[in-house]
């Protein structure tokens, strides 16, 4: 038998994807099904005067219409709840969230009614015949602009319209230490926002079983049972036991699903009100202004140097922008997430960071792949950069004279976090082998020389992956504990069935968990099933965000594979007449047998069928073979990454020409090397969609203008070179796998990487600083102010 | 109204609405469920099949146009047990992910080989870029055409990046 952890085994899952059989919530259809569409606010900011549905109601095949106080007020006893937000910061300002707008709307797209119909076709006629009187109100859009007096109230009990202010870091020391510095560099950007764009368009489908007074629910989600726990005790107020929630193969979700939306509480609801199931697929237009959306930073940055190099402390302001509800993981983003790793993979003494999250008349913020990773990697590669240029020494120097030393860890950073692991030098090694940063400099010397724009750009980033340990989660703000789920039932014919609390959509849980428990018996990947996404099955689950499904989705099968291991030593100790201390696991082979008596011997198989048997077991030992575990691990895991890109800039048309794109990750341990390289890659393109192209834009008054595919500016193919891939492995020493996560770290590198890069091309026109995305319309204009004497 | 047409080597006759499109034809009508919809209006490639052996994305035309039309569906690209050298080729070479874009971006890239079995690099990637992949960053697309060009020609593949 071969061992699969470690080797590229191909995906047992892709075969149905291949064949176009993948079971996405679009596909669904039940007998008798009717469809639903959310009629939306065309406004950002308006008060309900009233909404009059009897046109809608009359057409023909038009099944039912319900505004926000039908749901509140209920039908038969059975009534919606407000959204609540899972991650409460101290003095956190939470309004309520009605899956429907009730009094007022606050952003395009807050949904005002709900139209339920024969086919999807009437049921998009029948919004037409809504006719919703909306008085406008002026909006605010911009996350430090929400504060200023006067600004209009998202909600009459937020103030300033702050929802929360979170502080961390000895803002004194820092202050001091700054002072003492022989430089401060300051900054103040924008890290614009984003839309995650998942393909698949979410989607959700109910059926309310009558006879067992039992709800099934389909939702494109990244945690359904996180989904059913919060219809049950907030959303549905239907009992948590009498829901269950499938999210069957789910289209990419980059953060996005993870969220608890109104369409999860509207079409239930609807289907219980009619009889009948009930089906809703998003437009890739309510896509846009429904979806919970990333990013979107005002920052002020000060960080200090020292004429040597060396790093002295790092103050931030950040104005985050809620968008206008707290969406359900919301205020977690720019705060645990985002301050904590502003030591970066450097030993910056001191750090102050601080966040204040506001609302404004957007859609909701939350996190969007990297969630505050990609924004604090951004800011710190930022400054270092310019503190490099300031010190006109080159920015590779003086990262290495910063790097927190190799025998330093586990290493306590002055914010909060405590570094697992790390070999930061060997990773700077292999970048500036693999991307050949030596020669990339002297090209750029001769390319500058001919006056032609090149620019190299490096990134070293940090990770705080697979959240988290749950005395910390819920210490910080988490409503629940950040573990996971696993349990193993092997079945008599020595066949096993897995039962994950992680969620597979697009990471390739299916084969990578699949190689973990084989391993673990000794046993063929063919025989071991693995299933996900399903309350009715899976026991309990978390979900999969935050790079955390290997390491702790991971862990937890692991877990209880090593029950069951030991149950199968005992079974066979018993067997053979041995004690069980002298029995060996041959997981080479899926064999236990008696220490220096090799012929005496039980396969796998054999035991599994001993156990069900049940005729000659160890005495008291129940019989059957299936274990369940709750894996909490002990800290995050901390991958982290080099990355280097080269671009040229046409001078005439401020086109960004990305030439060469190397990277070199840590994620501890690989399970499966394509697979992760898999989630490095598209992570990479996304992080450099953030760098170059894509841009959530809103007007003054709140409409968003790149709400469609064509205005949304996603990477396509052609915008890419080849990308280059090396990695250390540095073992996280807290898990069993050693594994850390794989899932975020391209996206975090990758942005910061690619603006460094094109910043490093204008250096030489005195450009200090674009804010992303540095569009060709943007750096042409930089280029022409240079010209006329003068950078940004 | 009524439109015939085959779909897969299947000759089919149904009654639509003039304004249903060709892929909720499919999608709903015949529940040939492998074409997605992930914009509806032209720009994601999701919903890619072959008419008359042409890659089309079926969001963009309405079923009554599709009348006498022979269409190729993901569902009807696999020989039975064998699949097409694309479907291998997106196996072997891990060119999906979540697979939403899949059926759209494997219709894609067999039409591209249709036309060209020796495509460079710029080729493919100029090929494919009307079908969106928000997960797989395309890297691994490309070699996945690659690889399916490769076996079409009659040729060895070259070695996957993650082994090199
Ligand atoms: S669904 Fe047809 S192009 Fe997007
Ligand atoms: S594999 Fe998920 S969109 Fe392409």
């Amino acid at each position: 038998m071969t061992r699969y952890l470690g080797t590229s085994v191909k995906r047992v899952e892709d075969p149905r994807f291949l064949r176009g059989l993948g079971k996405y919530v679009a596909n669904l259809t039940l007998p008798n099904m009717a469809y639903a569409a959310v009629k939306r606010s065309p406004l950002a900011h308006a008060k309900i005067r009233g909404i009059d549905t009897t046109r809608a109601k009359a057409l023909d095949g038009v099944i039912a219409v319900f505004t926000g106080e039908d749901l509140l007020e209920g039908t038969g006893g059975f009534k919606c709840g407000s959204l609540p937000c899972g991650f409460q910061v101290p003095n956190l300002n939470m309004p309520p969230h009605n899956p429907l707008a009730v009094d007022k709307v606050r952003h395009v797209g807050d949904g005002i009614a709900v139209v339920v119909a024969e086919s999807p076709y009437i049921a998009e006629d029948a919004l037409d015949l809504i006719e919703v009187d909306l008085d406008p109100l002026p909006a605010v859009v911009d996350a430090r602009g929400a504060m200023a007096d006067g600004a209009p109230l998202v909600h009459d009990s937020a103030e300033q319209n702050l929802a929360f202010h979170w502080p961390l870091g000895d803002e004194e020391a820092v202050n001091e230490a700054l002072s003492k510095s022989d430089h401060v560099v300051e900054l103040e950007f924008i890290n614009q926002r984003l839309i995650a764009n998942a393909m698949e368009p979410r989607a959700a489908a109910a059926e309310w079983d009558p006879a067992t007074e039992s709800l099934t629910v389909w939702t494109t989600s990244q945690n359904p049972h996180t989904i059913r726990l919060l219809l049950g005790a907030f959303t549905l107020g239907i009992p948590e036991h009498k829901i269950r929630v499938i999210s069957p193969d789910v289209g990419g979700g980059f953060g996005s699903k993870i969220f608890h939306y109104p369409e999860e509480v509207i079409v239930p609801f609807a289907a219980r009100a009619v009889g009948r199931p009930v089906k809703w697929v998003a437009t890739r237009s309510e896509s846009y202004v429904t979806d919970a959306q990333g990013r979107d930073h005002v920052t002020k940055a000060k960080l200090g140097v020292n004429n040597d190099g060396t790093m002295t402390a790092l103050h931030v302001t950040t104005w985050a922008n809620m968008g206008a509800y707290l969406s359900t993981f919301g205020p977690l983003i720019p705060t645990a997430l985002y301050i904590t790793l502003f030591s970066g993979v450097y030993k910056t003494p001191v750090i102050f960071g601080e966040a204040y999250g506001t609302f404004t008349h957007t859609v909701p913020v939350d996190a969007y792949r990297g969630a505050g990773r990609p924004e604090a990697s951004y800011l710190v590669e930022t400054m270092v950069d310019l503190a490099a240029r300031k010190l006109g020494m080159d920015p590779v120097e003086l990262r290495r004279k910063n790097l927190i030393p190799t025998d330093a860890f586990p290493y306590q950073t002055p914010v909060a976090l405590m570094y697992d692991s790390g070999n930061y030098q060997a990773l700077f090694e292999k970048i500036e082998e693999l991307s050949g940063y030596e020669s990339l400099r002297k090209e750029q010397e001769a390319a500058r020389a001919e006056g032609r724009l090149v620019g190299v750009g490096f990134a070293s980033c940090i990770e705080a992956s697979g959240p988290a340990p749950s005395a910390v989660a819920v210490g910080l703000g988490a409503a629940i504990g950040l573990f996971e789920s696993g349990a193993i039932r092997v079945h008599p014919t020595g066949k096993v069935t897995v039962l994950t609390g992680s969620h597979s959509h697009g990471q390739g849980h299916e084969t990578t968990f699949a190689q973990i428990v084989a391993d673990q018996f000794g046993i063929d990947i063919a025989d071991v099933d693995i299933v996900h996404g399903d309350t009715g099955r899976v026991q309990y689950g978390i979900g999969t965000y935050g790079s955390r499904s290997a390491a702790i989705g991971g862990s937890a099968l692991v877990k209880s594979a090593e029950k069951i291991r030991e149950k199968l030593k005992q079974i066979a100790a018993h067997q053979l007449e041995a004690s069980v201390e002298d029995m060996v696991y041959d997981q080479d082979e899926g064999t236990i047998s008696v220490a220096g008596s090799p012929d005496m011997v039980k396969t796998f198989a054999e035991l599994a069928f001993a156990s069900v048997l049940a005729n000659n077991l160890p005495e008291g030992m129940e019989p059957g073979l299936e274990e369940s575990s709750f894996y909490d691990p002990a800290n995050f895991t901390f991958p982290a990454s080099a990355h280097v890109a080269k671009v040229e800039i046409d001078p005439k048309t401020g086109e960004v020409d990305l030439q060469s794109y190397a990277a070199v990750d840590d994620v501890g341990n690989v399970i499966n090397p394509m697979i992760v390289e898999g989630q490095i890659l598209g992570g990479i393109v996304q992080g450099v969609g953030q760098a170059l192209w894509e841009n959530g834009i809103y007007d003054e008054d709140g409409q968003l203008l790149s709400g469609s595919m064509l205005s949304y500016a996603m990477p396509r193919a052609d915008g890419f070179p080849s990308i280059a891939l090396d990695r250390i492995e540095t073992p996280s020493p807290h898990n069993p796998l050693g594994v850390k996560g794989a899932g975020e770290m391209g996206t975090i590198a990758a942005t910061a990487a690619v603006s460094s890069a094109v910043l490093d091309a204008l250096a030489p026109l005195g450009v200090r600083h674009l804010n992303m995305p540095l569009t060709a319309e943007k750096i042409h204009q930089a280029i022409a102010a240079a010209g006329n004497g003068g950078g940004e | 109204m009524e439109v015939s047409l085959t779909v897969n080597g299947r000759a089919v006759t149904s009654d639509v609405e003039p304004r249903t499109l060709l892929v909720h034809f499919i999608r709903e009508h015949l529940r040939l469920t492998g074409t997605h919809v992930g914009c509806e209006t032209g720009y994601c490639g999701a919903c890619t099949v072959h008419v008359d052996g042409k890659a089309v994305k079926s969001c963009t035309m309405f079923a009554v146009q599709a009348d006498g039309a022979d269409i190729l569906t993901i569902e009807g690209v696999a020989n039975d047990d064998v699949l097409h050298p694309v479907q291998e080729g997106f196996w072997e070479r891990h060119g999906l992910q979540c697979g939403f874009c899949t059926p759209g971006m494997i219709m894609s890239s067999i039409a591209l080989l249709e036309a060209n079995r020796t495509p460079t690099e710029t080729e493919i990637r100029h090929g494919i870029e009307g079908n969106l992949c928000r997960c797989t960053g395309y890297h691994n697309i490309v070699r996945s055409v690659q690889y399916a060009a490769a076996v079409m020609r009659g040729e060895e593949p070259p070695p996957p990046d993650w082994e090199t």
